[in-house]
């Protein structure tokens, strides 16, 4: 397999999963066969193709620079775990 | 140290003072009460869909054209991804491999060599909240989401920067062009500009490229100078020890006077870029260009070559007048309107700018208005005022707003011209001071400028000095 554990590992801390040594196995597995499949698309002659930036056929949609209102407070902070005052409230990561 | 050089590249965030955020409708604004100017786009809630706001692009197309870079006619945007409580996405919006601007450039003047400091890539993001760290050990974090979706612009500079002179004189420059093209406050203080340096140092007149340690945490122009001053001793004393510059991230630490390492971000440059499907790709047509080219004001190094050429300015003179647009405007309004444009510019870089100092103000914030200097200005020459006393009536005039001949009237400050009046009070100088007019004819010139004193003293400085020289030269 393309992908060590330890590369799971360390994409898992990128996302902040805590995953166990069974799910390293599981997931180590799931992701190899993604870039397996990755692989055979990478196979193909893409020389004479532009790189696709994007998969809709549009470009430059801007908006006026005009306000519109904003969500109040208690809507904001309603699906906050933790709420302190005006704040959302988070554990300390420095 | 002395066999040694710097090499530096600075990197700059600035907030654009667009009304709105970058890619929702809330409004962009400073001091709110947290968590008030958010919405569902800038909060990150699912099934939003940001668009990008036309005045960013505006200004961003504006600031890489004022800074010489060519403008891609194709750009797009990117997610940065991390993880951190400020960005509720857990991306920023940004531009990776295709920025908005590339391969610009400004000019410097740091001792009276012209330098050119290349600019690698100007490119649009959004900013991030802002945390409140819990007081003491506390385990928690306050967020205010208020800032997060800002419109942002990294300006990134090539290593061309080789003293921290340079440095400075960059960020000057820098800030001086946006403000001119009135796309950002550049506050420092408010964090509307925000500075890292990339900095390493090698054997001077070697190419070598040593490794760089990148400094954070300054927080005025001259903590980034002092910064980068007590981080090149620290590489030379490093190298010159026989040790290894570290390649890490440094913070800034004002009350030491010296940089410090900071705990290593894990996994710190693993960003996983990727184009953002959700905002579609900027093209950019060269009318849209041209447009905005033909709308950019005179930028400062022009209207500074102007000034030395229109006014008969010096180099130097011109350049402090035109730093900042709101000074130079007033300077112009004023030179324009009076016989001595030098005369203004004395003013203006003189008492003026030291009451803009001293009283802490904002050059729009002065009272005192273009055609009052010049009223001023107009009355010592019709010999109402001297010179000196005019020094009093500037200040009143700068604290109040009140016109020169008000203040005139209301402080009794007209000069004495009357010629009755002065003999006698030269007179009664000549009388009380025998010994020192004795030294004068005995030859001592420092005597009659003690008398000239003296005089000045007993009219509160009111009297005509050019009259008060003649009737005592005429009575000694």
């Amino acid at each position: 397999m393309k992908l060590s554990k330890k590369e799971v590992e360390h994409v898992a801390l990128l996302a902040r999963l805590a995953l166990s040594e069974e799910e390293k196995e599981r997931f180590r597995a799931q992701l190899n066969s993604v870039l397996e499949y990755a692989e055979i698309i990478n196979q193909l002659d893409t020389e004479k193709v532009a790189p696709t930036y994007h998969v809709l056929p549009i470009q430059n949609v801007e908006r006026p620079d005009k306000e519109h209102e904003t969500l109040p407070l208690e809507e904001t902070l309603q699906n906050a775990p933790q709420r302190d005052g005006n704040y959302f409230r988070v554990p300390r990561i420095i | 140290m002395d066999n040694y050089e710097a090499v530096i590249g600075l990197e700059v965030h600035v907030e654009l003072h667009t009304k709105t955020k970058a890619f929702c409708s809330c409004p962009n604004e400073f001091g709110k009460e947290p968590n008030t100017n958010v919405c569902p786009i800038c909060l990150g809630l699912p099934g939003v869909l940001p668009v990008i706001n036309e005045a960013l692009l505006e200004y961003a197309i504006r600031a890489g054209l004022a800074l010489n870079c060519e403008i891609a006619a194709f750009s797009k945007f990117d997610r940065k991804n991390y993880y951190y409580p400020d960005l509720p996405k857990n991306y920023q919006i940004s531009q990776y491999d295709l920025p908005l601007c590339r391969n610009g450039y400004l000019d410097i003047e740091v001792n009276g060599a012209t330098r050119r400091i290349g600019i690698t890539r100007v490119h649009m993001e959004e900013d991030a909240g802002k945390l409140v760290h819990g007081e003491g050990g506390a385990d928690y974090s306050l967020v205010d989401l208020n800032r997060a979706g800002v419109p942002l612009l990294e300006i990134v500079s090539e290593p061309d920067i080789r003293t921290p002179e340079e440095a400075k004189a960059y960020l000057e420059k820098l800030k001086s062009i946006l403000s001119y093209i009135d796309v950002s406050d550049c506050k420092m203080e408010e964090g509307s500009l925000r500075c890292d340096a990339n900095i390493s140092v090698r054997p001077a007149g070697t190419d070598i490229l040593n490794p760089k340690t990148e400094i954070k945490n300054m927080n005025s122009f001259r903590a980034v100078q002092r910064a980068l001053e007590a981080e090149i001793k620290r590489q030379c004393a490093v190298w010159a020890a026989g040790g290894t510059v570290e390649s890490e991230t440094r913070a800034w630490d004002e009350n030491k006077g010296t940089t410090v390492p900071m705990r290593s971000k894990e996994e710190a440059s693993d960003y996983r870029y990727f184009p953002d499907p959700d905002l579609v790709p900027i093209v950019i047509s060269p009318d849209r260009v041209s447009r905005i080219r033909r709308e950019l004001p005179e930028l400062p190094d022009a209207r500074a070559r102007r000034f030395t050429s229109e006014y008969g300015l010096s180099a130097y003179d011109a350049g402090v007048l035109t730093a900042s647009r709101a000074l130079a405007d007033f300077y112009e309004a004023c030179a324009r309107n009076y016989r001595d444009p030098k005369l203004v510019s004395n003013w203006v870089t003189g008492e003026f700018l030291r009451l803009v100092n001293a009283r802490n103000l904002e050059i729009r914030d002065v009272k005192l208005t273009p055609a009052h200097l010049v009223e001023m200005l107009e009355l010592i020459d019709k010999g109402t005022i001297s010179g000196k006393i005019a020094k009093t009536v500037f200040e009143e005039m700068f604290d109040t707003g009140k016109r020169a001949e008000e203040i005139v009237k209301e402080k009794g400050l007209v000069q004495i011209s009357d010629e009755g009046e002065l003999s006698r009070i030269v007179e009664e100088v000549v009388t009380a001071n025998p010994g020192v007019v004795a030294d004068y004819r005995n030859g001592k010139e420092k005597a009659f400028a003690f008398l000239v004193g003296q005089v000045m003293k007993a009219t509160k400085g009111k009297a005509n000095p050019q009259l008060v020289n003649r009737l005592l030269k005429e009575r000694i």
